[in-house]
């Protein structure tokens, strides 16, 4: 199968790969959200951390990334596209850009879907750890 | 000297085919274009004199009489033919009905013998689909335990294609002849890699290709035993009733040329070969165990091919894996390009862990594989792997002592 330059290009040079800690000192950081999607029977298994600063921007982010060259790929990007993001604007990342900037083929959508899920993971697992609203306050809910 | 890349290591797929078989082909395209059952000219007489050295080389190869080699277009159909045959041939009942008889095979045969079986279970046939050991082989005692009284058919592929695991088929064949079953082998991987007498092993069809020994794609040979029993089968093409009526159409006079001259060959080189490229996957193996950690070789260690190793990296994905490895030309366990994505069903077969099944790579060595070629696999495939660990959160869960078998994932 031929890969796109971008691809090739993420997999020969990865963007932020790395972590802020083993996952028992991580745990423990209330700056640090952790999302890990995938399994291992899969083939994937996508490892993402984001570090949020007091104005709730996401000031770095790592990635590690067992998986193909598409999901190594679209993992290395999320980590350069939320870098500078607040929360909200991360959240709207569509699994949609990544297969577009990347070129992927139909079989590898789901390594773009693993990579939006991983970014949702490590968020949510921040407003957890700071006990902060799943999703920012909405207007009142109407009745049902 | 500098390595030519990309490096090929994917002899198990298919091999070059010798320049000395091409020479010997080549006059059988324009010049001798006779049709080999022509029987009244010397344009037929040729073609006819041609097939006929073929299959006596052919015959020479594997201890067998020259009238016993059909020719075919490869080990597909020398597999359809072998078990679809001698099912319909030895059916204890007619088509329609169910009972017809009881046939046995193994679930990490090639998929040339395992659709054909599956395909007899649709027509009324039972199919017993044994299971290898964890080094991959099926024994003689693991036939016999699933012999019943209307077992007509056993088929067990000499060595396995993926893994390079020898079977015990001399055994098998003893014991299938002492209670009158047929035994089906399919030697695609085996014939021309290892000594062979079909005589001495009890093998009463076996099938093998051209282009997995050096010569042309598109042709290949079933030997079907002739005395001691007579085997007989139900062919799959109507028409000409070539190959004593079992495989008819006009006979593939410059492919069979060539399937004849690489049987000759091998049989001249296969001793050298043999210790040559033992010497190299063992070199390849070693090596790889010694510089990466968390590696395993698949399959036996000693009961194996010459030419095939399997090798799984934990921690890293296959696919990526070879993109690592470009300038090495090899198989992935994993079939991961289709969409599937189900690791190799051989590899689960002997009991490999998903995620190793998922991380595997086939190296398989031929005739013009050199030592500075296997220098420079070593080199590339620990650098990839070396490479792909920095990445890896499962290589980092290792360090840190956990068990990632223990681990609740959040599987798509």
């Amino acid at each position: 199968m031929a890969y796109s330059d971008k691809v090739v290009d993420h997999y020969q040079h990865p963007r932020n790969v790395g972590s802020f800690g083993t996952s028992t000192d991580v745990a423990g950081r209330p700056d640090v959200g952790v999302g890990i999607v995938g399994a291992p029977e899969c083939g994937d298994v996508m490892q993402l951390q984001i570090k949020v600063n007091e104005q709730g921007v996401i000031e770095d982010a790592k990635f590690k990334c067992f998986g193909c060259g598409s999901a190594i790929a679209s993992s290395s990007l999320a980590t350069e596209w939320i870098k500078g993001k607040s929360l909200d604007e991360a959240m709207s990342i569509k699994n949609t850009q990544i297969v577009e900037e990347l070129s992927l083929p139909p079989v590898k959508i789901h390594c773009s879907v693993l990579a939006e899920d991983s970014i949702r993971a490590a968020i949510a697992d921040y407003r957890k750890k700071n006990g902060l609203a799943a999703e920012a306050p909405a207007a009142p809910a109407a009745a049902h | 000297m500098a390595t030519k890349l990309p490096i090929y290591f994917d002899n198990a797929a298919t091999t070059r085919c010798d320049p000395r078989v091409v020479e010997a082909m080549l006059p059988y395209f324009s010049e001798k274009f006779g049709n080999a059952s022509s029987r009244n000219h010397k344009f037929g007489w040729e073609g006819e004199d041609a097939v006929e050295l073929a299959r006596e080389q052919a015959a020479a190869l594997v201890g067998a009489n020259p009238k016993e080699i059909i020719f075919t277009s490869g080990s597909t159909e020398s597999n359809n033919l072998a078990i679809k045959g001698a099912a319909q041939m030895y059916a204890k009942a007619p088509a329609g009905q169910q009972g017809r008889g009881h046939v046995i095979t193994a679930v990490h045969e090639h998929k040339a013998v395992l659709d054909p079986c599956k395909r007899l279970q649709r027509e009324g046939f039972d199919v017993t689909f044994l299971e290898p050991g964890a080094d991959g082989i099926i024994t003689a005692e693991m036939v016999a335990g699933a012999i019943r009284p209307d077992t007509i058919l056993v088929t067990i592929m000499w060595a396995n294609n993926e893994i390079g695991t020898i079977n015990e088929v001399p055994q098998i064949g003893r014991l299938c002849h002492e209670r009158d079953i047929v035994l089906h082998t399919d030697a695609t991987q085996w014939v021309g890699k290892m000594p062979t007498d079909v005589e001495r092993d009890c093998v009463d069809l076996m099938s093998w290709s051209g282009h997995k020994m050096y010569g042309p794609k598109g042709v290949g040979a079933l030997y079907v035993r002739r005395r001691k029993p007579r085997v007989r089968l139900e062919a799959l093409l109507d028409g000409g009733g070539h190959e004593r009526g079992m495989r008819s159409g006009t006979m593939n006079v410059t492919g069979i040329v060539g399937f004849g001259k690489a049987c000759e060959l091998c049989r001249e080189s296969m001793e050298q070969e043999r210790e040559r490229l033992v010497r190299l996957r063992r070199k390849l193996e070693t090596e790889l165990s010694r510089r990466i950690e968390v590696t395993q070789v698949n399959g036996h260690p000693d009961k194996r091919l010459p030419h095939i190793a399997n090798v799984s990296f934990g921690f890293v994905e296959g696919e990526s894996l070879m993109m690592g490895v470009k300038d090495v030309a090899c198989s992935s366990g994993s079939a991961c390009t289709s969409a599937s994505l189900e690791p190799s069903y051989v590899l689960k077969s002997l009991g490999v862990g998903d995620e190793l099944a998922h991380s595997s790579l086939r190296l398989s060595l031929g005739r013009w594989t050199t030592e500075e070629e296997v220098d420079f696999a070593i080199e590339q495939i620990v650098k990839a792997v070396e490479h792909l660990r920095t990445m890896s959160p499962l290589y980092d869960l290792h360090k840190e002592g956990i068990d990632i078998s223990k681990i609740q994932w959040q599987a798509h």
